[in-house]
């Protein structure tokens, strides 16, 4: 018999966030029930939304939160990396960019301008990057937030050496499964489902709601034969391409949908501060 | 007791209690990507076509426990996993799908190979079919010879006979169990008129079929692997999977091992899988079949065609669900009619 379940030192676990914001890292906490568990298994050496204590490096496994958009993070990340034996990005910033990611379309000095009071006092990036655009990553977990049953399977699966369950295919696959009624052939509502990431039991269309893909594109998902479903649902050109540019705007599938002009003032490079910030007009 | 019913704007089969669940006064109207409910504006039991969603479920259900298993520092006990028993009745199951279940009987209960998930839940099924004579527009049965009406396999089979003034079911008998239900059951005996509506009525469905399917194509689609027409569906496919998850004949499944954050427990499920997806064909980290091209071939090609090497015949019922629950509506009878062309 091998002796108790903690002779040998639990793996070490470490929680980053980037830009973000910080809803990933809820989901480790919002698991309430399994929670002992997880801190039963692993050290959780770094991890500042949940304790201010810290634990020295390296780290056996590290999950990371955020997008890449300062010449600071560009280069933690890198540190991040070094300092992890595994890591795994969650959720769509640090998988995708993030909604923050809409600025890569647009001119960010001229976004500055119009949000900012003193944008003098800002550094950051032109752009909002996934991590994997600065460091090799083990394992990307979609969603926005990411699904608490996922992150918990890699976590597990981690811990027993063994492959993630984790999927790439359609959300329909995960529908169909659970019996669902497909929105969008029976009731006529545009539903992302068939081009994107699995990963949240088809959590929206389980409510009769259409996929808003915040999971981003599945694999071999084919963008153009999606948009021509969503043209016949009756959306106008500039709704598909807000459909597409939400959460996962710079993932590569839904970055640039073969969309028809979109009128000026929809593009964000075309931000007007009249349309951005009606302050002022309010009572 | 399983039979079709209204949820959410279509007819699928779920669990009923009572024959008021059944989708009284109600059709469907099924086209390439398109359902709607709508109302008949009669009190007719059976005027849909094939529900929207497949009976597979019922007997293989999206996820099953294979094996349970605990490992200690030396080995893996693994202790066997035995069904719980379930007695279905399958009420108003249409011949499309009663000959699905034949087809699903030959891959989950061969000889050498009987799948103890689907043994338990299959055994007991108590089969109330129903001869369908309001075929939709995606149904294509009569094609493929499976319908409309049933010719085996239940213990009752019913045609609704309604004109109106007229409302009553023919009944054929189709086992001993089915015989000892009718002992119960009200009616007077059925007279060579009754046959003979029936008759018409499926005649008039056979008619009314919205799709075709040429035996003849398939064996020629699968001697052009390198038809353009296969890029041309493949530009159009989303390989989101939805044709494979509402076919009532696809079974394919992948095993995930799923192991506990606490303790030494492990289990193995089997879980439905799709050929459209990229971890279907995975090999040593990368698929076989990389393109949806490729992946279409492979599902319409085993459908139609290798399915008769595989299990004596095709894989087709002719329901028309992949032609319904396909979002961009590709249409498996007209694509087969262009990759047969030379």
């Amino acid at each position: 018999m091998s002796g108790p379940q903690h002779a040998a030192p639990r793996p070490s676990l470490a929680v980053w966030k980037f830009a973000s914001c910080d809803g990933c890292q809820l989901t480790l906490l919002d698991c309430e029930d399994e929670l002992m568990a997880v801190t039963d298994r692993v050290e959780i050496a770094y991890f500042l939304e949940a304790s201010s204590a810290v634990v020295e490096g390296p780290y056996d496994l590290s999950l990371v939160e955020g997008s890449i958009t300062t010449a600071v993070d560009a280069e933690r990340i890198k540190e991040v990396r070094r300092q992890s034996r595994t890591l795994i990005t969650i959720g769509a910033c640090a998988t995708a960019g993030g909604i923050q990611a809409l600025r890569n379309f647009g001119d960010v000095e001229e976004l500055l301008r119009i949000v900012y009071a003193t944008p003098e006092f800002l550094s950051t990036l032109g752009t909002s990057t996934p991590i994997s655009d600065h460091v090799e990553v083990d394992l990307e977990l979609r969603g926005c937030p990411i699904d608490r049953r996922q992150l918990l399977e890699v976590i597990g699966a981690v811990l027993a050496g063994r492959k993630p369950a984790i999927g790439d295919h359609s959300v329909c696959v995960e529908c169909k499964a659970r019996h669902n009624t497909c929105v969008l052939v029976a009731h006529g509502t545009p539903c992302l489902g068939p081009v994107t990431h699995a990963g949240c039991g088809a959590l929206c269309p389980s409510f009769h709601r259409g996929c808003y893909g915040c999971f981003g594109p599945s694999e071999g998902a084919d963008i153009a034969a999606m948009t021509s479903v969503l043209r016949a649902q009756g959306m106008s050109e500039d709704e598909i391409l807000r459909l597409f540019h939400t959460f996962n705007a710079w993932s590569e599938g839904f970055r640039e949908p073969p969309v028809g002009p979109v009128p000026v003032a929809l593009s964000p490079s075309r931000l007007s501060p009249s349309r951005l910030s009606p302050r002022e007009d309010r009572p | 007791m399983i039979a079709p019913t209204v949820r959410d704007g279509t007819i699928t089969p779920d669990r009923i209690d009572s024959a008021a669940e059944l989708p009284i006064g109600y059709t469907d109207d099924q086209d390439g990507g398109h359902y709607r409910l709508v109302p008949t504006g009669t009190d007719e039991y059976f005027a849909s076509s094939s529900p929207i969603d497949s009976w597979k479920r019922f007997l293989s259900p999206p996820e099953a426990l294979l094996v349970r298993g605990r490992s200690s520092s030396t080995d893996l006990e693994v202790e066997p996993v035995v069904p719980d028993p379930v007695a279905f009745a399958f009420v108003g199951i249409r011949a499309c799908d009663l000959a699905a279940i034949g087809l699903l009987d030959r891959v989950f209960l061969a000889p050498d190979a009987v799948d103890p998930t689907y043994a338990t839940r299959r055994r007991e099924v108590f089969v109330v079919a129903v001869g369908c004579v309001h075929p939709g527009a995606t149904c294509f049965c009569a094609s493929m010879g499976t319908g409309p009406i049933p010719r085996d396999g239940y213990d009752l089979a019913l045609t609704e006979l309604y004109d109106g003034d007229r409302h009553e079911f023919l009944v054929d008998v189709g086992s001993d169990r089915g015989a000892a239900v009718m002992a119960d059951v009200s009616g007077r005996p059925a007279v060579a008129a009754d046959d003979e509506a029936a008759a018409a009525r499926a005649e008039r469905a056979v008619a009314a079929m919205g799709r075709q399917l040429d035996p003849l194509d398939p064996p020629r689609a699968a001697a052009n692997p390198e038809h353009v027409g296969w890029g041309d569906v493949a530009g159009r496919c989303l390989s989101c999977g939805n044709c494979t998850m509402v076919c009532p004949t696809c079974f394919c499944s992948a095993t995930q091992d799923r192991t506990a954050l606490l303790g030494d427990g492990v289990e193995r499920w089997r879980v439905w899988d799709s050929c459209f997806t990229a971890d279907f064909s995975s090999l040593h980290g990368n698929p076989v079949r990389a393109t949806t091209e490729s992946r279409y071939r492979q599902w319409l090609l085993h459908k139609l065609v290798t399915w008769h090497d595989q299990f004596g015949s095709s894989g087709c019922v002719g329901c028309g669900r992949c032609i319904t629950s396909c979002p961009v509506g590709i249409d498996l009878t007209a694509e087969i009619r262009v990759l047969a062309e030379s």
